[in-house]
C-alpha cells in the first residue's frame, strides 16, 4: 500500500514536471531582457527553496534524534541532508549556466554563490563524519549535534554574506516585494515547479529513509550474529 | 560548576605549558606561514595593507586548529575523560574549562604573531589597540568554542586531524569574515562606525549563539 | 540503604540490544562479582552504573560518589603524582588528604616527578589511589587483577578490604574467578545481555569456577 502511494506521488511529480516543461517552453514568451535563458530560473529558484526546506527538516530531525535518541529521526536527518545536498547542486549548476549566459562568467564571488558553496561543504562534512563513526549510537549523537550546528551556521552565514555587497539579482517574488516585479504567469510557473520539486523531494527522502532503516537493521542483525 | 571549569582550565594550561608541544609547533607553523605571505604578495606594496586582516585570520584559524585538536586527546590517552565524567564533572563545565584554555593558547599565538607581522610588513596594527584586542578576543573565542566542540566530536576518529578542519572551517566563516573585515579597517587607524558595526554585532551574535549551543549539546556528545 | 537500583533497564546500540530488561539493587557494603562471557554486556553494564552512558529504557538510580578503575589508568602522564591527585581531589565533593594517600601508595618520595618517568607498577599504584581516595560509595572495577604487579595486587587487596569495612559497594568485573570469589558476597551473571543469575554467591563457585555457567548459562 505504502509502496503504491509512493509510486503515485513519484509519478505525479514526474507528470507535473512534464506539464510544467510544456507550459514554460511552448506557452510562456521569452523574457524581455534575458531572452530564453530566463526559463532556467523555474528550476533554479524552486531548487533552492527545496534545498533549504530539506536542511530545515534535517535540522529538526537531528534535534529530535539527539533529544529522544530516536533512530528513525536520525535516519530522516541523513536522508533529508543527502537530498538537500542534491538540490544544492542542482541550484548551483543551474545558477552557473545562467550566470555564464547573462554575466559571461561561470562563477563570481557573489554572496549567494559563496553561501551555496559553504553550505555544500558544511553538509558534505556531515555526511563524511557519518561514514567515519562505526558505532550507531555514537554516530547518532555526534552527527546529530553536528547537523544542528550546521543548520545554525548556514542560517547565520546566509545573513552575514548578504552584507558583503551582493551581485545576485534581488528578490522578485511578490511575497517578498509586494508585487509588480514579475509577470504573474512567470511567478505562477515558479510555484508550479516548486510543488513538483517538493513531491520529488518527498519521494527521494522517503526512499532514502527506508534504505537507512534497512541498513540499521542489517547492522543490528550483524552484531547479534557476532555476539553468539 | 565554575569551580570545576577553573580546575580543568588550570590543569589543561599546566599540561600544555609543561611540554609546550602544541604551542611550539603551532607557533613555528604560524611564523613559517608569515614568511610565506611575503612570497605570495609583494611585501613592500600597498596591497598587503588592505589584506592584512585576511592573512592574519587565515593564519590564526590554521594554527588554532592545531591547538584545539590536542584538547580532548589529552584526556584520551589513559581514559581520563571517563574518570572526569564518572566523578560527576558536568560535560558543560569540562567544555568551558577547555575552551578557556584553548582561548588562552590562541591568544598567546596572536600575541607573538601580531607584533611580528607589524614589524616584518611595516604595518602598524596597533593604532587602535583596544579595538584590536576586542576583535582578537571575540574571534578567538569563536575559534575556541567551535574548535573545542568539534574536537570532542572527532577525538575518536582515526582521521581526526583531517576531519576537524574539514568540519570547522566552513562553519566558522561568518566569524572569520567579520574578524578579517574589522582587522582591516582597524589596522589603517579607522574606528569602526556606521555600517562597520554590523560586523561587530555579527561577531558577538555568533559567539553567543554557538556558546549556548555548545554548552547545551556537549553532554549529548560525551555521554552515551 | 540501596546504592544503586536498576528497574527494567535496557540498552540498545542502534537496533542491537546490548542489555535487556535488567532488574536489581545493590546495597551498601555489597561486594558484587559481575560475571559473563565476552560480549555478554559486562562493560556496557559497568558504563551504565558509572553514569558514562544512560539506559535506553528503564530507570537507573545511582549514588553520587562513584569511582571507576577501568582499562585505562585514568591519570595524566604529563603531570606528577602529586599534581594528579590534587587535581582529582579538587573535583571531589569530600575533602581529601592528598599527602596521606601518597604515603599509603608509597609514592611520597617520587611525588613530584612526571608520570612518564614512572615504572608500570608505580603508575598502577597511583591509579589505585586516584580510584579509592574520594571515599566512593560505589566502586566499579573492570578487570582489576589483570596486569597488576605483586606490590599493586597486595595494595589492591588491602584497599578493597578497607573499602568494604566502611560499607562501600564494590562491583568487580573479571574473568579471574578464584580471586573474585574470595571477595564476592553477591553475583550478577550476564548471558547475552540478560541477567541469568542475581543473588548471593553460591558455595559451589568457591571450588568450581564454571558451575554458574553450567547451571544458569545456556539461555537464549
Amino acid at each position: 500500500m505504502f509502496d503504491k502511494i509512493l509510486l503515485a506521488v513519484g509519478l505525479t511529480s514526474g507528470l507535473y514536471l512534464v506539464r510544467n516543461l510544456y507550459t514554460m517552453l511552448l506557452v510562456l514568451p521569452d523574457e524581455a531582457a534575458q531572452g530564453m535563458i530566463y526559463r532556467i530560473m523555474f528550476f533554479h529558484i524552486p531548487s533552492w527553496w527545496t534545498c533549504f526546506l530539506s536542511f530545515l527538516v534535517a535540522g529538526i530531525a537531528s534535534a529530535v534524534a539527539i533529544r529522544s535518541k530516536s533512530n528513525r529521526a536520525d535516519s530522516l536527518a541523513v536522508a533529508a541532508t543527502e537530498v538537500g545536498l542534491a538540490f544544492t547542486f542542482v541550484g548551483l549548476a543551474t545558477g552557473m549556466i545562467w550566470a555564464k549566459i547573462i554575466w559571461g562568467i561561470w562563477w563570481t564571488w557573489d554572496a549567494r554563490l559563496t553561501w551555496a558553496f559553504i553550505t555544500a561543504l558544511t553538509y558534505a562534512g556531515y555526511l563524511m563524519m557519518r561514514n567515519m563513526i562505526p558505532d550507531p549510537s555514537e554516530r547518532l549523537r555526534v552527527t546529530g549535534v553536528l547537523n544542528v550546528f550546521a543548520f545554525a551556521s548556514v542560517v547565520i552565514c546566509y545573513k552575514a554574506i548578504d552584507w558583503w555587497r551582493t551581485q545576485h539579482p534581488g528578490a522578485v517574488m511578490s511575497f517578498r516585494t509586494g508585487g509588480g516585479n514579475i509577470d504573474p504567469a512567470m511567478e505562477g510557473m515558479t510555484y508550479h515547479n516548486f510543488i513538483a520539486f517538493l513531491l520529488l523531494c518527498v519521494v527521494m527522502v522517503t526512499l532514502r529513509l527506508r534504505q537507512e532503516e534497512t541498513l540499521r537493521e542489517i547492522e543490528g542483525l550483524r552484531r547479534l550474529a557476532y555476539s553468539r | 560548576m565554575l569551580r570545576q571549569s577553573w580546575q580543568i582550565f588550570l590543569k589543561d594550561v599546566r599540561m600544555e605549558l609543561r611540554g609546550k608541544e602544541a604551542l611550539n609547533a603551532s607557533l613555528a607553523f604560524a611564523l613559517v606561514v608569515l614568511i610565506l605571505f611575503s612570497f605570495a604578495i609583494d611585501p613592500t606594496s600597498e596591497q598587503i595593507r588592505e589584506i592584512s586582516g585576511g592573512l592574519l585570520w587565515i593564519l590564526f584559524a590554521f594554527s588554532g586548529v592545531l591547538l584545539v585538536n590536542r584538547s580532548f586527546l589529552r584526556e584520551q590517552s589513559n581514559d581520563c575523560l571517563d574518570v572526569l565524567l564518572v566523578n560527576r564533572v558536568p560535560a558543560s563545565a569540562l567544555m568551558l574549562g577547555k575552551t578557556f584554555a584553548n582561548l588562552l593558547f590562541i591568544l598567546m599565538i596572536e600575541a607573538v604573531c601580531l607584533p611580528v607581522f607589524s614589524v616584518l610588513y611595516n604595518i602598524n596594527l596597533f593604532q587602535l589597540p583596544l579595538w584590536l584586542i576586542g576583535i582578537c578576543l571575540l574571534a578567538s573565542w569563536a575559534i575556541a568554542i567551535l574548535g573545542t566542540v568539534f574536537a570532542a566530536m572527532t577525538v575518536n576518529l582515526r582521521l581526526r586531524e583531517l576531519m576537524l578542519p574539514v568540519i570547522l572551517y566552513p562553519m566558522i566563516i561568518p566569524a572569520l569574515a567579520a574578524a578579517m573585515y574589522l582587522t582591516n579597517i582597524v589596522s589603517v587607524g579607522k574606528v569602526p562606525e556606521g555600517d562597520d558595526l554590523i560586523w561587530v554585532r555579527l561577531l558577538v551574535g555568533f559567539d553567543v549563539i554557538f556558546t549556548t549551543l555548545a554548552l547545551g549539546l556537549i553532554d549529548t556528545i560525551l555521554v552515551d | 540503604m540501596s546504592v544503586l537500583s536498576a528497574s527494567k533497564v535496557s540498552k540498545f546500540f542502534g537496533n542491537f540490544p546490548a542489555l535487556r530488561n535488567l532488574n536489581f539493587t545493590l546495597e551498601a557494603g555489597d561486594c558484587v562479582a559481575l560475571l559473563g562471557r565476552n560480549g555478554a554486556g559486562k562493560t556496557t553494564l559497568i558504563h551504565l552504573m558509572s553514569g558514562l552512558s544512560r539506559p535506553t529504557e528503564g530507570t537507573l538510580d545511582i549514588t553520587r560518589r562513584v569511582s571507576m578503575l577501568g582499562h585505562g589508568i585514568g591519570v595524566y602522564d604529563e603531570l606528577s603524582a602529586r599534581e594528579n591527585l590534587i587535581f582529582f581531589a579538587s573535583l571531589a565533593t569530600v575533602p581529601i588528604n592528598v599527602e596521606e594517600w601518597l604515603e599509603r601508595v608509597n609514592l611520597k618520595d617520587v611525588a613530584d616527578a612526571p608520570l612518564r618517568e614512572y615504572s608500570r607498577g608505580m603508575r598502577q599504584r597511583l591509579a589505585l589511589a586516584r580510584a579509592f581516595m574520594g571515599e566512593p560509595e560505589l566502586l566499579l572495577l573492570d578487570e582489576p587483577f589483570t596486569s597488576l604487579d605483586d606490590k599493586a595486587t597486595a595494595l589492591l587487596q588491602t584497599l578493597l578490604a578497607q573499602a568494604l569495612a566502611r560499607k562501600c559497594t564494590i562491583v568487580l568485573s573479571t574473568h579471574q574467578i578464584p580471586e573474585a570469589m574470595a571477595l564476592a558476597t553477591r553475583i550478577l551473571f550476564l548471558e547475552r545481555g540478560k541477567l541469568a543469575y542475581v543473588g548471593p554467591r553460591p558455595e559451589e563457585m568457591l571450588t568450581d569456577s564454571t558451575w554458574l555457567y553450567r547451571t544458569y548459562g545456556a539461555i537464549s
